[in-house]
């Protein structure tokens, strides 16, 4: 294996995998690297507090085991603002409200922008009507759909809707370019 | 979760020589297997990651699309021959889970993800004969909303949990396999098995054996598909009843029908008696209806899921209607 | 003197006008109202720069949006180990032996502690035994053999890593003597109910004779509603980190009760209060699940027994088994009108499962006590006594459930009389409190049912159910009414520290689990003290800070207000005595002052100004330290004091599948001054959507051959996710109450109440189905 593809890349820094099999990527990012941005909430698959980006893709970091992410690029909640810049949606989210808690924050967050790479890409929705269109416009149901892997318990999904359309409407959501860097 | 080693395949080959030894299992995606796994429900010796091998989809020179075990859902959702040849393939895919997890998941492990019944999943507490060959079943007189209504047994109740797998169903496609004794076919609605007594054994998939691919018909008519999710809350549920369709009317008749359901079996449950029942008949709601009582004529409810054979007679129903387009 | 009215009444109308809130939704001004009574010789109080109201964002948004704000399980010690617990699987009976050894071989095993070799220790206090205790019953913790309910902790297992903890703590097996156990509602009830408790009381009353006023009314409904279990599901499961330093012990706790917790730990672990520091600055959600629980003392006590720091994290699974979650109810609700409309009976009576010891009554009656004038009242709640884990508060206890069965009742006696359900409500509404006979401090929830119902569109509603239809969607519109008693703990206290360099610091035990506390409190404070906001810090939610403030019954802003306001008047008396001689403020008193643009300025003529920092350098001081308590709630004594909400929903309900969809609600509150209209909305969406999840798609699987519970994971429980909740539209009269702080009533639970009802009459409205049994699943609507 080239060195390259025996690390993970986790915001832009080459990490060694985990010794042990066993480890999530959740737990090797909060307990091994100390990045607790990324949130344990069920560590089952079924609230997306997890969610981050691999090679700008979102993907819930408790179902997925470290090891298989060597070769990979990782970007967290951490890698989001430039300095003491906010990312868009991060301001997007204090402007609109969109968070009593914050513990499904940065998971909403990451997902968000993770989803306008799906929008970017074509991929459908269960509530898309037009399979053939190139692209799907992001309506409020679009996005409500879209955004139903990540719950909120505090309800202030409509400020975290709110937060995504105005970071959408101004074509910051999939600005996640620096962060990737 | 019990200590294992991780190996990562790099061809089929590998992958196969590995995956024969006692205590190994494949990892897809991981989205049932790693869950399953923290549950000590699964505990593998070894895992080999065969998310390396094929994540193509190819067209075959039938007409057909060939589409590796390790493309990603979102992949295949999104797949453009994939969404306008089968569309009920794309809706099923996008159905299910979340845009997080159908990132990870694969093809291969969709299709062989396990029961979401809660008495399987209840390691320490409950009883279970698919857990547990031979301790019992708590479901059959315990919480079985979600339960089968369709070729249960006494021994197990359990549904099956995948929206992709019932819209292969519908499409008549193959599964390819590898293992120790070479490669073979599949086809889709084979692959699963109902529970009998042996409700541990899912699958005809023999000791080592990995799924490589799956295939699709060419079906032309298949453009005229779709799924329909039925669930407990919007988004982000399991099926209560799922129907994936297809249908070919010419003249007003039925010329070509499909019909899978979900959420009802513990399998992908092909509606053949009711394909059967509207094979060159008129396409009318009346004979959709007739078509979907007598595919669930069978029907077995328990004590709390009664109502799906209703929810799935209008299901079908409706959906056929909808195909149809705007019959009556 | 009215301790708390800060409006005065020119004051009023600029107050309603409340800006904008949270997702971009102007929130309305009601008309003017007028006579809106401030009690005679009410002080006006000019401080603040109009802080309070203002929709200010958290203070803390920026750390929660970068991940950065550190919650429990984020805290690390050198030297940490891990937690995993092992779970009983029988509901009762006893341990006759656990089998460790597999566990004691497993890589990485540092330590296990079981009942054999736990420290001894004091059974924790429920709630109301003591001034500081926040347990849910009165268990012992890991001190016997005896199994007490499914799902208790039999083994605390600690080892290196989260993996090596969870793998050890799987390999543990018990051997168990089983006894029998009531796991089933109806074998509870059958085996004899008792009447339920509330403050010593038991809870039943009676006014006139209701069965017969009921037997006698020309229009009545008598029906019988059922409402599930449920659970809190924080998204944060609940996690500790603790660390001993000789005898003194250092918890990261997630909490909405850290002075409770640092006072039941120490009595439980037989150490002195002081000995306890208990932190929680970031909780990631609690809803009633994050007081005193039995995961802190494990961690504590096995982080004894190790002699290392211990990270305890509960599995989701272990949330649904160590906490409790709303109890189930069986209500019968009995409502009697005449033909005019006018209420003559109500009878809210019924059975709610409980556990010994548990505090908590899930007292459903409660909000038939004073909503409406009825003549008649028969109230009656009795327990049923199952053996399972202790249920807990969680978000509106009691009322989110029994407002659902009285505000369905009230639909269908409107539906009965060919009455606007909204007008019966109005028609009904009583003249001082039906139950104490105490005259209210402020209600205006028939202001709030007229600007609800014109904003929502209500007078286009068919009241012909299943007349409305679009394709396979029978649409419908329904209310519901809700309300929330107003609550202020006496135990508040806070240390109000001025620096010469004209900054403040707040002291006060708090908490803020995302209610926005911390912004609302540091909005207070900047307000009282006429300072801007970035020249006050606030430190909450930590044991050794003042007061006893815990996050309950929307209660810490009410609270905490007070006792800002008089920690304000004692530093401004403070601050007189501090004045030189050629101060411009020289001479007066403190009635004659009022805070203003960073220092105090006489009242009548703000140009005799002198700032904070000027005294203070002045009279040669670095800062000014007061401690201030805000005094027994008296005013709970002499007013009938509730907030209230008129809850508009539109549902669509597909004709062919049954499956429901919220697709419009809107919130009309009266609750007093909203201090923060940003915050506030949250709490009133928030309240709505847990309030869709109690009505559609929540409840905990207990499996009553067992007390097993079936569904300990989010995948299966259902919460509503974003594709279920619409855009929430909120309004408020914005009407202060005279006798509250600030004007300003508790809106924490306020929005739970009512909606479920809502919700429910608006699926009758749509199909002509009426459920009387939560969660409203499509099946019932097949």
């Amino acid at each position: 294996m080239s060195a390259e593809s025996s690390v993970i890349r986790v915001n832009g820094t080459a990490v060694a995998p985990p010794g042990d099999p066993r480890v999530s990527l959740l737990d090797f990012l909060r307990e091994t690297l100390g990045l607790h941005g990324t949130k344990k909430g069920c560590d089952q698959g079924g609230c997306g507090a997890c969610t981050l980006l691999v090679d700008g893709e979102r993907i819930l970091s408790c179902l997925a085991l470290a090891v298989q992410y060597t070769g990979r690029d990782v970007v967290t909640v951490e890698a989001l603002a430039d300095g003491d810049r906010l990312h868009p949606v991060q301001q997007a989210f204090i402007d609109h409200d969109g968070f009593q808690c914050g513990y499904c924050t940065p998971g909403q967050i990451c997902s968000a922008i993770g989803m306008a790479g799906e929008l970017e890409r074509g991929v459908p929705s269960h509530v898309t009507e037009d399979l053939s269109a190139k692209r799907a416009e992001l309506t409020a149901e679009e996005l409500r759909e879209r955004m139903s892997g990540n719950l909120c318990r505090c309800g202030a999904h409509n400020g975290i809707v709110a937060a995504i359309a105005k970071a959408h409407q101004a074509g910051q959501l999939s600005d996640s370019g620096r962060a990737a860097r | 979760m019990k200590p294992f080693v991780y190996k990562k395949a790099g061809t089929v080959a590998e992958a196969v020589r590995a995956g024969a030894a006692p205590g190994a299992k494949y990892l897809g995606g991981g989205t049932n297997l790693v869950d399953l796994m923290r549950e000590t429900i699964e505990q593998p010796a070894t895992l080999v990651d065969v998310t390396g091998l094929s994540s193509d989809i190819r067209r075959l020179r039938d007409g057909g699309l060939l589409i590796g075990a390790a493309v990603r859902n979102t992949e295949l959702a999104t797949h453009r021959e994939v969404r306008t040849r089968y569309p009920v393939l794309t809706r099923a895919v996008v159905a299910g889970a979340s845009g997080q997890i159908r990132n990870m998941a694969t093809v291969g492990g969709n299709m062989l993800q396990r029961t979401r019944c809660a008495y399987f999943y209840d390691a320490k507490g409950s009883r279970c004969n698919k857990r547990n060959p031979g301790q019992g079943c708590d479901a059959i007189e315990g919480f079985n909303r979600m339960h089968a209504i369709l070729g249960a047994s006494s021994a197990c109740v359990a549904t099956h949990p995948s929206d992709m797998s019932v819209a292969l169903a519908a499409l008549d496609a193959v599964v390819h396999l590898d293992g120790p004794g070479g490669p073979r076919e599949v086809p889709l609605t084979e692959l699963h098995r109902l529970p009998g007594e042996t409700p541990e054994v899912e699958t005809v998939l023999r000791q080592g054996e990995l799924v490589t691919a799956v295939e699709l018909p060419p079906l032309s008519w298949a453009k005229r598909s779709t799924y329909r999710k039925v669930r407990d809350r919007a988004s982000y549920a399991f099926a209560l009843v799922s129907v994936a369709a297809a249908i070919d009317v010419r003249g007003g008749k039925v010329k070509e029908v499909r019909i899978a359901l979900g959420g009802v079996a513990h399998k992908p449950w092909r509606a053949r008696e009711a394909e059967a029942a509207l094979s060159g008949g008129p396409a009318t709601v009346k004979a959709f209806r007739a078509a979907a009582e007598a595919e669930l004529a069978d029907a077995r409810p328990l004590r709390d899921n009664g109502f799906k054979v209703e929810l799935a007679a209008r299901t079908i129903t409706a959906v056929l209607g909808e195909l149809a387009g705007g019959v009556r | 003197m009215n301790e708390w009215s800060s409006s005065k009444r020119g004051d009023l109308s600029r107050r309603r006008m409340l800006g904008v809130v949270g997702a971009g939704v102007v929130v309305s001004a009601l008309p003017s109202r007028s006579g809106a009574a401030t009690r005679p010789g009410a002080q006006a109080r000019t401080a603040g720069e109009g802080l309070v109201g203002a929709p200010l964002p958290r203070i803390e948004g920026p750390l929660k949006v970068r991940g950065a704000a550190p919650y429990a399980a984020e805290f690390t010690f050198a030297g940490m180990v891990y937690a995993a617990l092992a779970f009983s699987t029988i509901a009762k009976g006893r341990i006759i032996s656990i089998d460790t050894g597999a566990a004691e071989a497993a890589p990485g095993f540092v330590h296990v502690m079981t009942h054999v070799n736990a420290p001894r220790m004091r059974p924790m206090m429920p709630w109301a035994s003591s001034e500081k205790a926040a347990g849910n019953d009165a268990w012992p913790i890991m001190q016997d053999d005896r199994v007490r309910w499914n799902g208790q902790p039999i083994a605390v297992v600690l080892a290196e890593t989260q993996e090596q903890a969870d793998h050890a703590a799987s390999l543990i097996s018990a051997t168990y003597e089983e006894e029998p156990a009531t796991t089933s509602f109806a074998q509870a009830k059958a085996n004899g109910t008792e009447t339920a408790v509330l403050g010593g009381q038991p809870v039943h009353i009676e006014i006139g004779d209701a069965e017969a006023a009921l037997a006698a009314a020309a229009v009545s409904v008598d029906a019988t509603f059922h409402t599930p279990y449920q659970n809190h599901n924080a998204i944060e499961p609940h996690a500790v980190t603790v660390a001993w330093h000789g005898n003194e012990l250092e918890v990261h706790d997630a909490s909405q009760s850290v002075v409770h917790n640092a006072w039941s730990l120490a009595q439980i672990l037989g150490i002195e209060e002081h000995q306890v520091h208990v932190t929680s600055p970031y909780v990631g959600g609690s809803f009633g699940g994050k007081f005193m629980g039995m995961h802190q003392v494990l961690a504590a006590a096995s982080s004894r027994l190790s002699g290392r720091p211990v990270r305890l994290t509960l599995s989701r699974a272990g949330v649904y088994r160590l906490v409790g979650g709303r109890a189930l109810t069986e209500q019968r609700l009995a409502l009697g009108a005449g033909r005019d409309g006018r209420f003559v009976a109500l009878i809210h009576t019924g059975t709610s499962t409980h556990t010994p010891d548990s505090p908590h009554p899930e007292l459903a009656q409660f909000v038939s006590y004073s909503s409406y004038a009825t003549g008649t009242l028969k109230i009656d709640l009795q327990w049923a006594h199952l053996d399972m884990v202790a249920n807990a508060a969680m978000r509106a206890p009691g009322e989110a459930v029994g407002s659902f069965a009285l505000e369905s009742a009230v639909d269908e006696v409107a539906v009965a009389l060919g009455m606007d359900p909204i007008e019966l409500r109005i028609r009904n509404e009583p003249q001082a409190d039906p139950l104490t006979g105490l005259p209210f401090s402020s209600r205006n929830i028939v202001e709030a049912w007229r600007a609800g119902a014109k904003r929502f569109g209500w007078e286009r509603r068919n009241p012909t159910p299943r007349a409305v239809r679009q394709g396979d969607w029978l649409i419908g519109m329904g209310c519901g009414a809700g309300s929330h008693m107003y609550a202020r703990e006496s135990g508040g206290a806070a240390r109000l520290t001025l620096t010469k360099h004209g900054t403040a610091t707040i002291d006060i035990a708090a908490h803020d689990a995302g209610m926005g506390t911390a912004t609302v409190l540091t909005q207070i404070t900047a307000d009282q003290l006429a300072l801007r906001l970035d020249q006050v810090r606030l430190r909450a939610a930590d044991s050794a800070l003042p007061g006893v403030v815990p996050g309950i019954g929307s209660s810490q802003t009410t609270t905490a207000a007070a006792t800002i306001i008089a920690a304000q008047r004692k530093a401004v008396a403070e601050l007189l005595k501090l004045l030189r001689r050629d101060s411009p403020l020289a001479g007066l008193t403190a009635d004659e002052v009022t805070p203003r643009d960073g220092g105090l300025a006489k009242t009548d003529d703000p140009a005799r100004h002198e700032s904070y920092s000027s005294i203070l350098t002045r009279a040669r001081r670095d800062e000014l330290v007061v401690e201030a308590t805000g005094g027994n709630p008296t005013e709970s004594e002499q007013y009938s004091m509730y907030s209230y909400a008129a809850v508009f929903c539109e549902v669509r309900v597909n004709a062919v599948t049954g499956e429901i969809r919220v697709s419009r609600l809107l919130g009309s509150m009266d609750c007093g001054r909203v201090v923060n209209a940003r915050t506030a909305a949250g709490q009133f969406r928030g309240g709505m959507v847990m309030a869709i999840g109690l009505a559609l798609t929540e409840e905990t699987l207990y499996d009553e051959r067992t007390a097993r519970i079936m569904n300990p994971s989010l995948s299966e429980y259902h919460v509503p996710v974003h594709a279920d909740v619409p855009e929430i539209d909120v309004i408020w009269t914005g009407i202060p109450d005279p006798q509250a702080p600030l004007g300003a009533r508790g809106i924490g639970e306020l929005s739970m109440n009512g909606t479920a009802a809502a919700i429910a009459n608006a699926v009758h409205n749509a199909t002509g189905t009426r459920v009387r049994r939560l969660p409203i699943t499509l099946d019932q609507l097949l």
